[in-house]
C-alpha cells in the first residue's frame, strides 16, 4: 500500500494533495491521519456496538444492555475487557500459523479503507486519484482472512461458512463494482474527494437502482442479514469464528463493524454527497448520513429471515447483475445525450425507471430453488 | 467438468442452537446438501416410564410436567384423562371446562415457541421469537395465578384441578382472549408474506399424505399434510364435543404448511376459549378421590390432542397403588420418524427449518 512505501517520485504529489494549512511535514501527516483515523474507527465502533445493541432491543420489543454506565452506554467497554481476559484458545489440529494471522487479515483491510474516506472537504489521507477503485480493491482482501480462519480452525462448520463466504463475496463484487460505475459516470471521477464534490443534488436520486444494488451488495459484502450465511447462528453456529476466542475473536467482531462503518460510509460518499449539507458543519453531516445508513443496516437485521446459499448465488446472478448492467447502460446513456437535462428531469426518469425493473425483476424471478436428488 | 467432490460427516447437534434441546443428527453432506442423515436421541433420557411404576398415581403427575415442558397443563391433562378412565372416576362440570381452558392456552404458548424458533432458525435474528414471547408471558401469568407455577404446573389432579381459579382470573383471560386475535394477526403479518420467508419454506420439506399416515404422524406436522384428523374432533375428550372450532389443515405439506397450520389453530384456539368461558358453570373443582388409588385391574389408553401430537398413556393397573406398566405415546418422538424422508436432498439451512417445523421438544422425546 502506498501509505507504508512511498516513492520519492510520489511524495511531492502527495504534499500537494495536503491541506494547504496543515502543519508539519509529510510524514507528521501521515502519522497524525492514521492516529486519528484509528480513534475514529475505533470509537465509532463502539458506537456502532452500542447503537446496534440498544436498536435491536428496541425492535425486539427488549431493553437492550442498559446495566453499566448510563443508559448502558460503556457496555462495549466492558464487552472488550471481558474480551481482553479471556482465555485464547488455539484448536490442537488446527494450522496455528494461518490461526494466528486470519483475524490480522480480516481486520487490517476494514482499517485501510478509512484512508481515502473523506470525512470532510479536503480531510483524507489520501486522496487518491483512483480512491474507488481502492476502496474495491482493498475491501475484498478481508475474505482472504475469513477464509484462513475458516481453514486455520480445522472444524467443519468455519470450513462450510468459509466456503460460503468465498463463493457470495466474490459474486456480489461485481454488481458492486457495476453500480459504483454509475455514479463515477456521472461524477467524473475515480477519487473520493471529486465525486463528493460533484454532487450537487445527492447521487441517490440520480441512480435509485445504483444505490438499490450497491446497499444489498454490500450487506452480503460484509455479510450482513440477509446474507450472514457465514455465520448463520442457527445453521453452522458462528461459521468461520467458531474456533475463535478472546482477543482474536474480538478482532472479527470488531472488523465486522469497522467494515459495516467502512460501508457506511463509501455509500454516505457515493450517494449520499457525503460531507455536504447545510447549517451544521460538514463532518456532522458526514456521521449524521454515516449513522443513518447504519441504521438501515442493523434495521434489516432486525427484520427479515436469512436466505440459503443457492438463494443467495442466484440473486446476485439473475437479479443484481442484469440489473446492474442495465443501470449502467442507462447512466451512460444518459450522461452522453441527455447532458443538459441532468440533473432534474432525469431523477424522475430514473425514479421510474427503477419502479419498473425492481417490480419486473420481482414478477419473473422467484428465489426457489427445490431438492437435489441424492 | 464436474469437480471431484467426497461427502463428509457433520454433527449437527447435540450442542447447537437449531437443535432445540440436545438432538444430534449425524448428517452426511455433499457440499452443502444432506445426502444421508441419521437421528441420534437419548441425551436426555431419564428413564420416566421405569420411574412412574415405583410412584403411586398421584404422584406420577409432576412427572408428566417434565416431559414436554413447553406443554405442561396438556401432559397433566392426558395421563389425568387415562387415570381417570382406568379408575371410572368423574370429573365436575367446572372442573372440565377449566382443563379445556388452560389446555388451550397451553397450545396458544406452545405454538407461539413453535413459529417463534421456527422463524428464528429460518434466520430472522430473535425478534419473532422475542414478539412470541411477549404474549406467552402473559399466558404464563394467568397460568401463574391459577397455580403458582410458571413452568411445570403439576394443576390437574385425577378427578379435577388443584385449585379453583381466584377472582382476578376471569378478567385477565377476558382481556387475553380480546386482545389475542390481534396480535395473531401481527404475528401473522410479521413475515407470512416475506419474500424471503416464502422463498425459504414454501415447498422445503415436504411430507407427503401417504408417508404422514404411515408413520403415524400427529397434530400440526400430521394436518400441514393436509389430513384433518383431530383427537379433540376424532375421539372427544373432556367438554370439547359442546365447542364450535375448526381443524385448519394445510394443502402440501411442507415447512410453510405447518407454520400457516400452528397460526390458523391459535386463532381456534382463542375461540375455544371464549367459549368455554361463557359456558364456565360453577360448583366443586375436584371430586373426592382415595388418597391412595387402587384403580381396578385393566389397562386403559387415554389420549389428548396436544400442542404437538397426539399425547397418549397407555397405563396398566395391577390394582396395586402404582402403575404396572406406564407407557406415554410421545408425539413428537413420532414425528420425528419422518425426519430423513424430509431432509434428504435439501441444503443444511433446509434441514434446519425443516427440523424447526416438526416442532419438538427433546424432554418429551427422550423422557
Amino acid at each position: 500500500m502506498f501509505v507504508f512505501n512511498p516513492s520519492f517520485s510520489s511524495v511531492n504529489h502527495y504534499l500537494e494533495t495536503l491541506p494547504p494549512d496543515w502543519p508539519g511535514g509529510f510524514w507528521l501527516h501521515w502519522g497524525v491521519f492514521v492516529v486519528i483515523i484509528f480513534a475514529f474507527v475505533m470509537s465509532m465502533v463502539m458506537a456502532f456496538i452500542y447503537l446496534e445493541r440498544r436498536g435491536l432491543g428496541r425492535l425486539q420489543v427488549r431493553l437492550g444492555p442498559n446495566r453499566v454506565g448510563p443508559f448502558g452506554i460503556l457496555q462495549p467497554v466492558a464487552d472488550a475487557i471481558k474480551v481482553l481476559i479471556k482465555e485464547d484458545i488455539v484448536p490442537a489440529k488446527g494450522d496455528k500459523w494461518v490461526h494466528w494471522l486470519a483475524p490480522v487479515v480480516a481486520f487490517v483491510p476494514a482499517l485501510m479503507i478509512f484512508a481515502v474516506v473523506p470525512f470532510q472537504d479536503g480531510a483524507l489521507l489520501a486522496d487518491l486519484n483512483i480512491g474507488i477503485l481502492y476502496v474495491v480493491a482493498i475491501s475484498s482482501i478481508s475474505v482472504v482472512g475469513i477464509f484462513m480462519a475458516g481453514w486455520g480452525s480445522n472444524n467443519k462448520y468455519s470450513l462450510i461458512g468459509a466456503m460460503r463466504t468465498v463463493a457470495q463475496v466474490v459474486s456480489y463484487e461485481i454488481p458492486l463494482v457495476l453500480s459504483i460505475i454509475g455514479v463515477v459516470l456521472l461524477a467524473g471521477s475515480l477519487s473520493m474527494n471529486k465525486i463528493v464534490e460533484a454532487q450537487t443534488i445527492p447521487f441517490i436520486l440520480l441512480q435509485p437502482l445504483g444505490f438499490l444494488i450497491f446497499f444489498l451488495a454490500a450487506c452480503a459484502e460484509i455479510n450482513r442479514t440477509p446474507f450472514d450465511l457465514l455465520e448463520a447462528e442457527s445453521e453452522i453456529v458462528a461459521g468461520f469464528h467458531i474456533e475463535y476466542s478472546g482477543m482474536k475473536f474480538a478482532f472479527f467482531y470488531l472488523a465486522e463493524y469497522a467494515e459495516a462503518l467502512a460501508i457506511s460510509a463509501i455509500i454516505t460518499t457515493l450517494f449520499l454527497s457525503g460531507w455536504r449539507g447545510p447549517i451544521l458543519p460538514p463532518f456532522l453531516w458526514f456521521l449524521i448520513k454515516v449513522f443513518a445508513v447504519f441504521f438501515l443496516i442493523f434495521w434489516v437485521r432486525g427484520t427479515i429471515p436469512r436466505l440459503r446459499i443457492d438463494q443467495v448465488m442466484a440473486f446476485t446472478w439473475k437479479c443484481l447483475l442484469p440489473l446492474a448492467l442495465i443501470n449502467l447502460f442507462i447512466t451512460g446513456i444518459e450522461v452522453v445525450v441527455l447532458p443538459e437535462a441532468l440533473p432534474w428531469p432525469v431523477i424522475f426518469v430514473n425514479l421510474a425507471i427503477m419502479a419498473v425493473l425492481v417490480v419486473l425483476w420481482s414478477k419473473f424471478f422467484r428465489l426457489g430453488g427445490g431438492r437435489v436428488e441424492v | 467438468m464436474a469437480l471431484k467432490t467426497e461427502p463428509f460427516v457433520i454433527n449437527i447437534g447435540p450442542q447447537h442452537p437449531s437443535t432445540h434441546g440436545v438432538f444430534r443428527m449425524r448428517a452426511t453432506l455433499d457440499g452443502e446438501v444432506v445426502i444421508d442423515l441419521e437421528p441420534v436421541i437419548g441425551y436426555l433420557h431419564r428413564g420416566i416410564e421405569k420411574l412412574a411404576e415405583g410412584r403411586t398415581y398421584t404422584q406420577n403427575i409432576p412427572f408428566t410436567d417434565r416431559l414436554d415442558y413447553l406443554a405442561s397443563m396438556s401432559n397433566n391433562l392426558a395421563y389425568v384423562i387415562a387415570v381417570e378412565k382406568l379408575a371410572g372416576i368423574p370429573v365436575p362440570e367446572r372442573a372440565e371446562h377449566l382443563r379445556v381452558i388452560m389446555a388451550e392456552l397451553q397450545r396458544i404458548a406452545s405454538h407461539l415457541i413453535g413459529i417463534g424458533a421456527f422463524l428464528n432458525d429460518c434466520g430472522a435474528f430473535m425478534t419473532p421469537f422475542l414478539y412470541m414471547f411477549r404474549e406467552r408471558e402473559k399466558i404464563l401469568d394467568l397460568f401463574e395465578m391459577v397455580c403458582g407455577q410458571r413452568l411445570t404446573y403439576n394443576y390437574m389432579r385425577i378427578g379435577g384441578v388443584s385449585h379453583d381459579i381466584p377472582e382476578e382470573f376471569l378478567p385477565a383471560l377476558d382481556k387475553f382472549v380480546r386482545e389475542m386475535p390481534g396480535f395473531i394477526d401481527e404475528y401473522d403479518q410479521l413475515l407470512a408474506e416475506n419474500e424471503i420467508l416464502l422463498a425459504r419454506a414454501k415447498g422445503v420439506g415436504i411430507l407427503p399424505k401417504e408417508l404422514a399416515i404411515n408413520i403415524s404422524a400427529s397434530g400440526p406436522v400430521l394436518r400441514g399434510s393436509g389430513v384433518k384428523w383431530d383427537i379433540r374432533k376424532a375421539d372427544p375428550y373432556s367438554v370439547y364435543d359442546r365447542f364450535q372450532f375448526d381443524i385448519p389443515i394445510g394443502s402440501v405439506g411442507d415447512t410453510y404448511d405447518r407454520y400457516w397450520v400452528k397460526i390458523q389453530e391459535m386463532r381456534q384456539s382463542v375461540r375455544i376459549i371464549k367459549q368455554a368461558m361463557e359456558q364456565l358453570p360453577p360448583g366443586e373443582v375436584l371430586t373426592e378421590v382415595p388418597h391412595l388409588l387402587h384403580p381396578p385391574v385393566g389397562e386403559v389408553y387415554g389420549h389428548i390432542e396436544a400442542p404437538k401430537g397426539e399425547l397418549g398413556f397407555y397405563l396398566v393397573s395391577d390394582n396395586s397403588v402404582a402403575p404396572y406398566r406406564f407407557h406415554i405415546r410421545a408425539p413428537t418422538l413420532i414425528n420425528l420418524t419422518a425426519l430423513r424422508d424430509m431432509m434428504i436432498g435439501w441444503k443444511v439451512a433446509d434441514a434446519i427449518i425443516i427440523f424447526g417445523s416438526i416442532d419438538i421438544c427433546l424432554a418429551e422425546v427422550d423422557r
